[in-house]
């Protein structure tokens, strides 16, 4: 008999992917639960749109972060320069 | 050149703190809303700039012990750095009190402490540039250094505490923490405060190699 052991097939697994599925369902349902009567953006979290600014954002603070890390490079090589001299 | 770890870390804990602090979950508090993410980013300048200050402090005092001008020329960025912790800091906490407090400069003890502060820091850069003579120059402003952290500390965290101040945490105000009691800020705030704090030494200390590698060819 051919027996192969397939991770993704046995109960286990089977088991813990159920779990972490209940696990992401609960965490959604209380991510989008509105608390009291107070205002947050809850509707741009809903429409998912706020990750579009958060990307922004984070695309600007790596662009700055290649920006001090070519500095930094530049920096060293100006350092070998001046200890060759 | 490989990238120094900490360096690495800046960016992972950055990166981290954008997208979680942006997008994570916060309290819910009437007024402040979701301004209340700013505790990440514009309380963070603060901490930044009181480190890079007492950093400073530390080369100033290495300077005097030993004389050394390196240790003048670290002294220096940091407090340039701190300088323009503090500026960003000013102008989001202005932005930031113009929604919240309903005006960007109020007549708050804490702001007009932070403005005095500044202002002695201002005067350091302004009294270093009164001397041609390096060591003269380095010895002086490293005294006034001193002065001018003690003073800063009264000023930042000691006299706004005494009188009443819009500020959290401070004349008679609760601390942050009652906004925070379920603790979901501070998984984001302590890596905000390092990430920022090692971003602004990695800049001080490329502004501190590129000083000594001008100095090394002033010299030769």
């Amino acid at each position: 008999m051919n027996f192969k052991y397939n991770f993704w097939q046995t109960k286990f697994t089977k088991q813990l992917l159920s779990l972490l599925g209940l696990f992401i369902l609960t965490a959604s349902s209380l991510w989008a639960q509105p608390g009291g009567g107070i205002e947050m953006a809850d509707k741009l979290r809903e429409d998912g749109k706020i990750w579009v600014v958060v990307g922004v954002i984070v695309l600007i603070f790596i662009g700055i972060i290649t920006y001090l890390i070519r500095l930094d490079r530049k920096i060293s090589r100006l350092e070998k320069q001046v200890r060759k001299e | 050149m490989k990238l120094q770890w900490w360096k690495i870390l800046t960016i992972l804990l950055l990166i981290y703190v954008l997208i979680a602090g942006l997008a994570g979950e916060v309290p819910r508090q009437a007024i402040l809303n979701e301004t209340v993410r700013n505790l990440y980013f514009h309380v963070t300048m603060w901490f930044a700039m009181t480190t890079f200050l007492f950093i400073s402090l530390i080369y100033s005092i290495r300077y005097l012990r030993s004389g050394k001008i390196s240790e003048d020329d670290k002294a220096v960025e940091f407090v340039n750095s701190g300088i323009l912790f503090g500026m960003i800091g000013f102008a989001t906490g202005a932005l930031w009190g113009n929604y919240t407090w309903g005006s960007p400069l109020p007549k708050d003890p804490k702001i007009l402490s932070a403005a005095i502060a500044m202002l002695a820091y201002f005067a350091y850069v302004i009294l270093r540039g009164a001397f041609d003579d390096e060591q003269k120059r380095a010895r002086i402003t490293s005294v006034y250094n001193i002065f001018a952290f003690v003073i800063f500390n009264v000023l930042i965290y000691i006299l706004p505490r005494m009188t009443d101040t819009l500020h959290p945490g401070q004349g008679g105000n609760p601390g942050f923490n009652i906004y925070d009691n379920d603790n979901i800020m501070k998984p984001v705030f302590y890596p905000a405060i390092l990430g920022w704090i090692l971003l602004g030494v990695w800049i001080t200390t490329l502004r501190v190699r590129l000083k000594k590698a001008e100095r090394n060819l002033t010299e030769n």
